[in-house]
């Protein structure tokens, strides 16, 4: 067929010794990380957890939450002369009902406050303490029988409001969110990739080549950077084109916040996907490590709300240090030199993870 | 198409260089793989039991067995991929324990199901694991030895069976090795494809390379295996070349008939009586007669059967083939477990 090039056992052994001619674009890791990038750009659903789901998810919660004046809160009066003195506070939507339609509309939530007439012309107001709204309408229609009954108040005030970028929902949210992502991202994207890997013995064919198998972590490492810039990209730029969220300290800050959080995660993808040999037994593990860290970071309330003596855990979480780390930078400004404890845990994430995922990892 | 494999005629030219300089330490000077005493035990079974096996420059060495007889667990222990739990292997002059990452440079290897990415194309995939040697033809060259030029935009995920079976020699090829290990290369694709394979296979045999090939199909190994080893459990029960391991078990042929019915059985007893047959075997209704000579057990079977009066249903005779030395050998079929 074609002419047939005929060498000695010498000269074949002296073209092995000199590296290939090629080109940057040959060598192993870039070979490798090459691979991964496309394997997931082809991938369609990724593309759409990773770079639509996070948008999705900030307009409709934006949305849901944007900033409204102020509600009216409803409250029932039992006497004309109550609803009367109640109607003077306009935050306050009066209903007058008898006592029963007024217990009954208490008990369904359709109002806040029942205020009654009490023995000697005194007020009785019925409501739950539990409830924030009850205790405001508690105040407000407090405030608005005294005020009716003549009463003055000896000190005067004025109102002014704070509804500017940084301190609404949607600002607390982005950051939030772009700390899941980070989160889902690269644990997903490491654990899955390698589980399939280990299940189709691809990892095994691999590893029979004289592949460096330091390289085959590391290009999971590079392909997960690239897609970093864009997944942060994309959250950051919606929030900030739609939303107008500050992003007060500094982009470089940011940006190895981002870095550090992505392979501390990604460290810890490598840990969960160490042994596992099929997909559900992955993904379980998986879900199992984020779902506690969706409800308790912080992601869509502040973790604050959880009690004192859960606190130092809440704060030695991963997804915790991430997320507060990225507010502080992007809502208060803080520079990197304020983020050390949050840098700290990350940090120490990634070295022990790491650590332990190298000791465990099974190659086949 | 051979062109993008740049040397040929090896194996005679390095026999030669090194029986002249003589540096060729313990093994044997033709030994392209010499293993001593191997052993490898799992929870429960011994994969394999204390397996001795010499390998030549130049040839190819098939195992043959059942499924369980140990060979894809030897492949993996040559391959480095497995460590034994005691014995030694030394291949093409080196040792796994000192000089692995030299040593993979000079292997090619196609394991047992490997499923290749299927996102990717058959250009990406080669390409990628050209990366990982140092020398080698370019992939594009590899793709066409393997006959998958129409396909090297194509997605893995689309090929036919055959069709990855040649992707993954093609990724065995990209490093230009000077040892190939193939694990049951044909093993669940038709006989087109099977064909198709061979003949790569015997190019790359031909240009004077190493091969050592695991296969349950006796054919197969028939066609392509210079020696054959058969193993079972663990150990080789019978070494040679085909021809050789054929003519151990003294027969040529193989007689096979149905004969008799419920009412009247025909007594197997007696045809053991009949002169050249060696070994008569009996099962689901169907006898197997191993025989030297067929013009002579044909017609002496036939003059049986009609003083037992009984009818003949089914006749067939083949040439004795390795499947018959290892039923001989162990009284179980090779493609019964």
């Amino acid at each position: 067929m074609s002419e047939v090039t005929v060498a000695g056992p010498r000269a074949r052994e002296a073209t092995r010794k000199t590296p290939p001619p090629a080109g940057w674009r040959d060598h192993p890791l870039v070979q490798l990380t090459l691979v991964r990038f496309l394997e997931f750009l082809r991938e369609p659903e990724a593309l759409f957890w990773v770079f639509i789901f996070p948008v999705l998810l900030a307009a409709g919660l934006g949305i849901a939450f944007r900033n409204r004046p102020a509600d009216q809160l409803k409250v029932a009066a039992a006497t004309p002369q109550l609803a009367q003195a109640l109607r003077q506070d306009k935050l306050l939507d009066v209903a007058q009902l008898s006592a029963t339609a007024g217990e009954e509309a208490l008990r369904n939530g359709k109002v806040a406050l029942l205020a009654e007439s009490g023995p000697g012309g005194s007020v009785v107001y019925r409501y739950d303490d539990t409830n924030p709204e009850g205790r405001s309408a508690r105040m407000l229609a407090d405030r608005a029988v005294e005020r009716a009954a003549g009463r003055v108040d000896p000190v005067a005030s004025s109102d002014r409001f704070m509804r500017e970028p940084g301190s609404r929902y949607i600002d607390f949210l982005i950051p939030g969110l772009l700390g899941m992502n980070l989160m889902g991202s690269a644990i997903w994207g490491m654990g899955f990739a390698i589980v399939d890997a280990r299940r189709k013995n691809l990892m095994k064919r691999l590893v029979a080549t004289p592949m460096p198998r330091h390289y085959y972590l590391l290009s999971f490492v590079l392909s997960r950077l690239l897609l970093l810039v864009v997944e942060v990209g994309v959250v950051l730029g919606f929030g900030a084109l739609v939303f107008g969220v500050p992003v007060r300290g500094s982009l470089a800050d940011l940006a190895i916040l981002c870095v550090l959080g992505s392979l501390s995660f990604g460290a810890l993808g490598l840990l969960i996907a160490c042994r596992a040999r099929t997909i559900e037994a992955a993904s379980g593990l998986m879900n199992a490590v984020m779902m506690p860290m969706w409800i308790v970071s912080g992601v869509f309330f502040s973790a604050q709300r959880f009690p004192d003596f859960v606190q130092p855990a809440i704060k030695a979480l991963p997804l915790t240090a991430i997320i507060d780390a990225l507010r502080l930078n992007m809502l208060q400004g803080a520079s990197l030199a304020h983020l050390m404890p949050q840098i700290g845990i990350l940090a120490g994430w990634l070295v022990a993870c790491f650590g332990l995922a190298m000791k465990l990892f099974r190659w086949r | 198409m051979l062109s993008a494999l740049p040397a040929l005629p090896r194996a005679v030219d390095d026999r030669a260089s090194r029986r002249d300089t003589g540096h060729m330490p313990v093994a044997a000077p033709d030994a392209a793989l010499q293993v001593r005493n191997l052993r490898k035990a799992y929870k429960d079974v011994v994969a394999v039991d204390g397996l001795e096996l010499q390998v030549l420059r130049g040839e190819c060495f098939g195992l043959l067995g059942p499924n369980g007889a140990g060979k894809t667990t030897t492949m993996e222990i040559c391959e480095g991929l497995v460590s034994a739990d005691s014995g030694e292997v030394e291949m093409l002059g080196m040792r796994w324990e000192s000089d692995a990452s030299r040593l993979r440079q000079r292997l090619g290897i196609q394991l047992q199901d490997t499923q290749l990415a299927d996102k990717l194309s058959v250009l990406e995939t080669v390409r990628l694991f050209r990366s990982f040697y140092r020398a080698g033809p370019p992939a594009e060259d590899v793709i066409g030895l393997v006959q998958l030029e129409e396909k090297r935009n194509a997605r893995v995920g689309k090929l036919s069976g055959g069709q990855k079976q040649r992707l993954a020699m093609a990724c065995a090829l990209v490093g230009d090795p000077d040892f190939l290990f193939l694990d049951e290369p044909t093993t669940g694709l038709d006989p087109q494809a099977r064909r198709q394979l061979w003949d790569l296979i015997e190019e790359f045999k031909a240009s004077g390379r190493t091969i050592l090939l695991t296969t349950h199909y006796m054919d197969e190994a028939e066609r392509l295996c210079d020696r054959i080893a058969i193993m079972d459990r663990g150990r080789v029960i019978a070494l040679g070349t085909p021809r050789e391991l054929i003519a151990s078990i003294g027969i040529e042929h193989v007689v096979e008939f149905s004969a008799g019915s419920a009412a009247r059985p025909l007594a197997v007893q007696a045809l053991r009586s009949i002169d050249g047959v060696h070994e008569v075997r009996s099962e689901n209704g169907s006898v197997q007669m191993m025989v030297r000579e067929l013009h002579r057990a044909v017609p002496a079977l036939l003059a049986e059967l009609n003083r037992q009066d009984v009818s003949l249903t089914e006749l067939r005779t083949h040439s004795a083939s390795l499947e018959d030395v290892f039923v001989t050998l162990t009284g179980r079929h090779l493609r019964d477990e």
